[in-house]
C-alpha cells in the first residue's frame, strides 16, 4: 500500500515535469500558459502533501499494529526461477492397463443369456486363455475458469479405438449446478457411471450386460443439480441421440435417451455411509437387429423397432471403523432394473420377413459385497438373477423370446498392492444359457501409471 | 412417462422445500482434518459454521469422495484443505459434482495451507516407485507451531476477504490467537528442551514436523516408503538395524493400527507412544492447544 502510494508520487511528479513547455516556445500567449501552469502546480503541491501525510498516517498505523506472528518463523527456501514453457498447461494424463486369463468351461462364442435380445456389443466372458482387455487413455483438465474437459478413450487389444467418454463439464454455474456435454456414461443406476477399472469384479452384472450392452453411454447433455441440503440430495437429467442400447441411431432429429435420475445419500455415525437412487430411462430404436437363432436352430437375423423405458432402483452402502479404509471396509450394494419394451418384431429380415407386435416386461437383479479382511485383500461375493418376462408377441419360437431366469453366482479374492495396482481372482457359476450352465475362472491384472485419479463413492 | 416425471416433480418440489430453510449468515467452512476446523474455530468463531470431513482417526489420504461431503462441499463458502496432494483421491470429485463455483481451486474460497509453509522432504525426483511421496513435500505439517502461526495468519487475512463487513473482528480474533499462541509455544519450547536428540522410530512419515521442531531424530519408519505396509523381511532387517541403534520410543498416530508398533517395540524393548496427530486424536487434544500439551505430556512421559 505504502509503496504503491510512493511510486504514484513519482508518476506525478514525472508527469507535472512533462507539462512544463519548452523555454523557446513562448509566444503571445505565454503569460496565460504561465499563470495556468503556476495553478496547475500549486494545485499538484498540496495533493503531492495530502499524499505525504496519509503515507505518514499509514506508517505510523503500521507501526502502532500488534506484531503479528513474531514466532521465530522458519524460513522459506526461494522460489526457483521459473522459465516460460508451453508444456507448463499439460492435461492430467492417466492409463489403465488389463489383462486377464479366463479357463471357462463353455465356448464363450456360444454364450448367450436366455430370454433376453442380445445387446449389439455381446454379453459374457471375452474368450479363453490369456487376453489383453482395453487399455484406458484419459487426458483431462481445466479447460478456463468456466469448463472442465475429459476424454478417455478405450484402446481395444485387437488395434480399435473406442471413445468411451468425451465430455465438458461447467465449473461456474453455481447454484449446485451442473451441464455436461459431450459423449459420456449416463447418471442412471450407480454401476452405469463407475469405469471398469474401479469395479469390485472382473465384470458387469448380468442385467446392466443384458439390459444396456455392459454400460449405457450418451452422446448429449445432462444437467445435476445438488440441492442445499446437508444431506445429499441430487436430481439430473439427460438427453441425447439415443445411440446407446437399449436405443440406437435413428433416422431423426429428435431427440432421445431421455432419463430422469435423483440421489440421496449421507452418513449414519463416523463409520458408515450410504446412496440410494433411483432412475429412468426412455429409449426409442428403430430396426435395432440382433442375431437370434430359430426353432429349427439356424441362426437369422430380426429387428425391433419401438420404444424402451428402463427404471432402476439402486442402494450402495459402505462400512468402515472411524471411516478408516486402511484395515477394514465393507462395501454392500445393490440394484434392481426393469424394463418395458413395446413395438415391432421383424423376424428374419434377411428372408421370410414376418412382423409382429412385440410387448415385454423384463427385469433383473444383483447384490454384491466386497469385503477388505486384512490390509490389501479384499473378498467379494455377487449373487445376479434376471426375469426374462412372457413376450406379448404372435410369435415365440426364437431363443430371445423364451421364458427363461438366468442366474450366477460370482465369488472374488482380490489383492491392492497400491493404490495404483491390483491383482484379482474370480471364479463364477453361470446358469445363463438356455440348458447348460457354465463354470468360469478368471484372473485379472489392473494397473494404473500417470495422473492420480479421484473416484466417485 | 408421465409416472416417473410426477414422482420427480414430487421429488424436486421437496427438495426445494428443503432448500428454502432461511441460511445462516454464518460464513460455511469445510474443513478437511479436523485441525484445519479447530484452527477455523479460533479465527472465526461464531462467525464461521464449520464441517470437518474427517476425524483424527482416519488417514487422510484414503477418504471417500461420500455424498455426505458433495452435499457440505455445495454450499460451503470457504474449504480449508491441507494441499500438497494429501487429499487427491477425493476433493477433486467433491469440487466438480458441487456445482460451487466459490470453492473452486484459484478462487478466494480455496485455501491449501501447506503449501504456506516450508515444506520437508521435498523429493528431487517423483516416481511411484517410491511408494505414496507426494511431489511438494511432506504434506503433514500441522505438528510444528510455527507452522500454525503462519497458516493462521494467512487464514485470518482470508477470512477477513471473504467476510468483509467482518474484517476487523477477523483482524482482532486473529491477534488474538497469535498472542496467546506465541505464548504457549514459548511454554512448549521450554518444556521440550529434554526432547532434543531424542531417538524414536515412526509409523508413517507423518511426525516429520514434530521431529524438526523438538529435534527429535527420526532413527527408522515401520513403512518401508510412505503408505507401503512393512514386509516380513523389512521388519527383520528394522530390528537388526533398531537392536544396533536403539530408539527411546516408537510414536504412533491415533490412526494407526497399533499391532506394528506394538509388533517392534516387543522386540526392540521401547515404549510405543499414543500421540493424537490431529484434534480429537486422544480425549486431551479437544483444541489446537490441547493437541500440542496433550503431545508434549505423552512425549515427556515416556522419557522418564
Amino acid at each position: 500500500m505504502v509503496n504503491v502510494t510512493a511510486s504514484s508520487i513519482v508518476f506525478l511528479v514525472a508527469g507535472i515535469a512533462s507539462l512544463a513547455p519548452p523555454a523557446n516556445a513562448a509566444t503571445p500567449d505565454a503569460e496565460d500558459l504561465r499563470a495556468e501552469l503556476d495553478a496547475l502546480k500549486s494545485d499538484y503541491t498540496t495533493r503531492v502533501q495530502a499524499l505525504e501525510e496519509r503515507i505518514k498516517q499509514l506508517e505510523a498505523n503500521a507501526v502502532a499494529a500488534p506484531p503479528v506472528a513474531s514466532l521465530p518463523a522458519p524460513a522459506l527456501p526461494p522460489a526457483p526461477p521459473r522459465m516460460s514453457s508451453a508444456s507448463a498447461f499439460n492435461p492430467a494424463i492417466s492409463m489403465i492397463l488389463s489383462g486377464n486369463y479366463a479357463n471357462l468351461q463353455r465356448d464363450p462364442s456360444t454364450y448367450r443369456i436366455a430370454g433376453f435380445i442380445p445387446p449389439p456389443s455381446g454379453v459374457g466372458p471375452d474368450s479363453r486363455s490369456v487376453n489383453l482387455d482395453e487399455s484406458e487413455l484419459t487426458i483431462a483438465a481445466n479447460v478456463d475458469p468456466y469448463f472442465f474437459a475429459n476424454a478417455t478413450a478405450a484402446i481395444q487389444g485387437d488395434g480399435g479405438i473406442e471413445i468411451e467418454e468425451a465430455y465438458f463439464k461447467t465449473l461456474a454455474l453455481n447454484n449446485g449446478l451442473t451441464l455436461k456435454g459431450g459423449r459420456f456414461f449416463s447418471g442412471v443406476g450407480y454401476l452405469n457411471e463407475i469405469h471398469s477399472h474401479t469395479w469390485d469384479f472382473i465384470d458387469q452384472p448380468l442385467a446392466y450386460q443384458v439390459l444396456f450392452g455392459g454400460q449405457r453411454s450418451q452422446d448429449g447433455a445432462q444437467l445435476r443439480w445438488v440441492a442445499s441440503t446437508d444431506t445429499f440430495l441430487e436430481l439430473g437429467a439427460e438427453t441425447g441421440n439415443g445411440r446407446g442400447f437399449p436405443g440406437n441411431i435413428r433416422a431423426s432429429n429428435g431427440l432421445s435417451g431421455n432419463a430422469l435420475f435423483a440421489h440421496v445419500g449421507g452418513d449414519v455415525g463416523d463409520s458408515t455411509s450410504w446412496r440410494l437412487g433411483a432412475s429412468w430411462l426412455d429409449d426409442r430404436s428403430e430396426d435395432r437387429r440382433f442375431d437370434d437363432v430359430d426353432v429349427q436352430g439356424s441362426a437369422v437375423v430380426n429387428a425391433f423397432t419401438g420404444r424402451s423405458q428402463t427404471w432402476i432402483v439402486d442402494a450402495t452402502l459402505k462400512w468402515a471403523p472411524h471411516g478408516d479404509s486402511t484395515q477394514h471396509q465393507l462395501k454392500l450394494q445393490g440394484e434392481y432394473l426393469h424394463r418395458h419394451e413395446q413395438g415391432q418384431l421383424v423376424f428374419d429380415v434377411d428372408a421370410t420377413k414376418r412382423s409382429s407386435n412385440y410387448d415385454r416386461s423384463q427385469s433383473g437383479w444383483y447384490l454384491q459385497s466386497a469385503y477388505q479382511f486384512m490390509p490389501r485383500w479384499r473378498a467379494g461375493l455377487r449373487y445376479d438373477a434376471l426375469q426374462s418376462g412372457t413376450p406379448d408377441t404372435a410369435l415365440a419360437n426364437f431363443v430371445s423370446l423364451q421364458r427363461a431366469s438366468p442366474q450366477r453366482m460370482t465369488v472374488m479374492l482380490d489383492w491392492t498392492l497400491s493404490e495404483f495396482s491390483r491383482l484379482r481372482a474370480q471364479y463364477a457359476w453361470d446358469q445363463t444359457r438356455a440348458e447348460q450352465s457354465d463354470r468360469e475362472f478368471r484372473l485379472q491384472y489392473i494397473f494404473a501409471i500417470g495422473a492420480h485419479g479421484a473416484h466417485k463413492f | 412417462m408421465n409416472k416417473a416425471i410426477h414422482l420427480l416433480l414430487a421429488i424436486a418440489l421437496c427438495a426445494v422445500g428443503i432448500g428454502a430453510q432461511p441460511a445462516s449468515a454464518a460464513l460455511k467452512v469445510l474443513a478437511t482434518t479436523p485441525d484445519w476446523a479447530a484452527l477455523a474455530k479460533e479465527l472465526g468463531g461464531d462467525k464461521l459454521d464449520v464441517y470437518t470431513a474427517t476425524s483424527a482417526f482416519q488417514d487422510v489420504h484414503r477418504v471417500d469422495a461420500k455424498p455426505s461431503l458433495v452435499a457440505r462441499a455445495r454450499n460451503a463458502d470457504l474449504v480449508l484443505a491441507t494441499g500438497a496432494e494429501l487429499e487427491i483421491g477425493w476433493m477433486p470429485v467433491l469440487l466438480q459434482d458441487s456445482g460451487n463455483s466459490k470453492i473452486q481451486p484459484g478462487t478466494p474460497g480455496y485455501f491449501e495451507a501447506a503449501p504456506l509453509v516450508p515444506m520437508l522432504q521435498i523429493p528431487s525426483a517423483v516416481d511411484r516407485s517410491m511408494g505414496d511421496i507426494h511431489p511438494q513435500g511432506n504434506p503433514h505439517v500441522t505438528l510444528d507451531p510455527r507452522n500454525i502461526a503462519i497458516i493462521a495468519k494467512a487464514l485470518t487475512n482470508r477470512l477477513a476477504q471473504l467476510d468483509a463487513p467482518h474484517a476487523a473482528f477477523y483482524a482482532t480474533r486473529g491477534a488474538d490467537f497469535q498472542t496467546r499462541w506465541q505464548t504457549a509455544s514459548a511454554r512448549w519450547q521450554a518444556q521440550a528442551a529434554p526432547l532434543k536428540g531424542v531417538g524414536v522410530v515412526v509409523i508413517h512419515r507423518d511426525q516429520v514436523y514434530l521431529c524438526n521442531w523438538l529435534g527429535l531424530q527420526e532413527l527408522a519408519a515401520i513403512e518401508p516408503k510412505p503408505g507401503v505396509p512393512p514386509s516380513a523381511g523389512y521388519l527383520a532387517t528394522l530390528v537388526t538395524k533398531l537392536t544396533a541403534t536403539p530408539p527411546q520410543m516408537i510414536l504412533r498416530s491415533a490412526y494407526n493400527d497399533p499391532k506394528a508398533a506394538s509388533w517392534l517395540a516387543e522386540r526392540i524393548h521401547a515404549p510405543v507412544v499414543l500421540l493424537p496427530y490431529a484434534v480429537g486424536g486422544t480425549p486431551e487434544a479437544k483444541d489446537l492447544f490441547g493437541l500440542f500439551d496433550d503431545t508434549l505430556n505423552r512425549l515427556l512421559a515416556a522419557l522418564k
